[in-house]
């Protein structure tokens, strides 16, 4: 019953989609051409294709697919708006990212209710009341306006929604599977292996086999949510999903969370009262372990956003050589280096997008499992010999 | 750094916040724990069926072993039943043979008996008849004797000395 409500949930979603796809185009023919189109809104120039990767790698509140310059050399975008909503001065307000006729500097004002707001480097800033256009300072600040609550079902939080829903079909129907038969068939004999591959190489040895079936659903999830994230990422739909250093701290923060809960006495022990040294030394230790504690999430965070976005950095220089080599090699030189090298590195990225997601799990679930271990101090050292018995023992 | 923090967007940390703590909570009710629960049913299954199959093994070394045991007892049993029946066999010829041979010594010593009665009912009546021959040769002889001495005594000589052979 729930995958009839999820599917007839998905098609409505792109249904809406589509219709305010073509709602756009329209728009798009009177409202605003003359007036961003002057330049062609073409990227041919080395700071145009900056600005345009720079652009890439920031979140947007709509939906852009490509763009086009018709016969009678009006340039017309073709992709959907993505609904605002932000919380202002004024209460939360909701509108479509379609109001904004894709204007990113704070030209176009929109206005809800007593609020005026306006997009500037796809942030959102709310004017202050009076105002009645924005004003810049030396740094191209604004001065008389100021950043929103922005709640947004933006690119990212579209292409989120996009992925959960996909999970829960996907995952949903293996389940569903389970009830009938043993062995699932179809798509789900992909998937089954990549569950037990995040349970048996994963969390099993990391956290230890009596505690590990707790943190599975926080595990898998976040494993799926960031593998498929990196992968759409690839695709020539441009989500930045995990490129957003705010998805990437919302991720740490939970498994900085869910560690710091799930910390039994001796994780704590070994933070505030090192045992086994001085105490002068545990003193000294206790300063050091509160920064290790920061650390793990930090490190967390800042490599899964740096490794995504130097992909994406890569990829697009890669694909901007056809124009920034044009002079140079002609243009089925440029283009030829310039998809072999896209081709090249997007395998590679392909690769760093399962990496990504296992890295972050597999840190996840190691800094769960330190928080969990019991450790014996009293026999530590016979556990030891037993080990290396065993070792041996392996070896002989 | 500065620019980092300022691309850092609260309302897009909200929505992913949000987002992952419901769809964890779905994927844990919806496709985590009957998958996870069925995996560990699975392997579980296979690990009984497994040892099954090891139990099922032992009990068909057991088996056989208990067959071939069997198998032997019933062979010593036919032996044993086979050793038997030659010595009933043997027995039976035997006990045969020894009642064939009495009832042949009973024959025999019936056929004696009859023998011996009807030679003597024989001698007897040859005794008789010699009584009545010598009775009629001694009439014959008297009668004649009567004629002849030295015949008569001749003849007396001839029996006495017959008599005493």
């Amino acid at each position: 019953m729930f995958r009839a409500y999820f599917k007839i949930a998905f098609f409505a979603l792109i249904f809406t989609a589509f219709a305010t796809a073509q709602a756009q185009e329209h728009n798009g023919d009177y409202a605003f051409d003359d007036e961003i189109e002057s330049d062609g809104g073409k990227v041919n120039t080395k700071e145009e294709i900056d600005s345009y990767i720079d652009h890439h790698l920031k979140d947007s509140h709509d939906f852009h697919l490509f763009s086009y310059s018709d016969d009678a050399g009006v340039r017309k975008h073709v992709g959907f708006s993505l609904p605002v909503i932000v919380w202002s001065s004024e209460g939360l307000k909701f509108f479509m990212s379609s109001k904004f006729h894709h204007d990113d500097d704070g030209k176009v004002l929109v206005n809800a209710g007593d609020a005026t707001f306006t997009k500037l480097h796809s942030k959102i800033y709310e004017l202050d009341k009076g105002a009645t256009a924005i004003n810049f300072d030396a740094d191209h600040h604004p001065t008389n306006a100021h950043r929103v609550f922005d709640m947004s079902i933006t690119k990212s939080v579209f292409g989120l929604l996009l992925i959960g829903l996909l999970m829960l079909l996907v995952f949903g129907a293996l389940a569903k599977q389970y009830k009938t038969k043993k062995i699932p068939t179809g798509f789900g004999r992909v998937l089954e292996p990549l569950v037990l591959y995040v349970r048996d190489e994963i969390a099993r040895p990391n956290i230890g086999e009596t505690k590990y079936r707790k943190y599975m659903g926080y595990l898998l999830t976040v494993f799926f949510l960031i593998w498929i994230s990196n992968l759409l990422g690839l695709t020539p739909f441009g989500f930045n999903i995990t490129g957003q250093i705010a998805v990437t701290v919302c991720l740490a923060l939970f498994t900085f969370i869910i560690v710091q809960f799930s910390g039994n006495k001796d994780y704590w022990m070994h933070i505030f009262w090192m045992p086994g040294v001085p105490v002068l030394m545990k003193i000294a230790l206790i300063p050091i372990e509160l920064i290790g504690l920061l650390t793990k999430p930090f490190s967390l965070l800042v490599r899964l956003f740096a490794n995504i976005t130097a992909g994406h950095v890569v990829v697009m220089g890669l694909i901007a050589l056809m124009i920034t080599l044009k002079a140079q090699f002609g243009i089925v030189g440029s283009t030829g280096l310039s998809i072999f090298l896209t081709l090249f590195l997007s395998v590679i990225e392909l690769l760093v997008a399962f990496l990504q997601a296992f890295i972050f799990t597999m840190l996840s679930a190691l800094f769960i499992g330190m928080a969990v271990a019991e450790h014996d101090h009293h026999e530590h050292a016979g556990a030891e010999e037993d080990d290396i018995d065993e070792v041996r023992e392996r070896f002989i | 750094m500065l620019d980092l923090i300022n691309d850092f967007s609260p309302g897009l940390f909200f929505m992913q916040a949000l987002i992952l703590i419901i769809l964890i909570v779905l994927m844990r009710k919806f496709a985590w724990k009957p998958i996870l629960n069925a995996l560990s049913e699975r392997e579980e299954g296979i690990a009984d069926a497994l040892a099954a199959a090891e139990n099922a093994k032992i009990e068909m070394a057991n088996l056989e072993a208990s067959n071939q045991a069997a198998a032997q007892e019933a062979r010593a049993q036919r032996d044993e039943m086979l050793k038997d029946a030659r010595e009933i066999k043997e027995k039976m010829i035997a006990d045969a043979a020894g009642q064939a041979q009495e009832k042949a010594d009973k024959i025999i010593a019936q056929a004696q008996d009859a023998i011996e009665a009807e030679k003597k009912a024989a001698l007897a009546d040859i005794k008789s008849q010699v009584a009545d021959l010598s009775v009629d040769i001694a009439e014959k002889v008297t009668r004649k004797e009567l004629s002849q001495k030295d015949a008569q005594h001749a003849l007396i000589e001839q029996l006495l000395a017959e008599a005493n052979i």
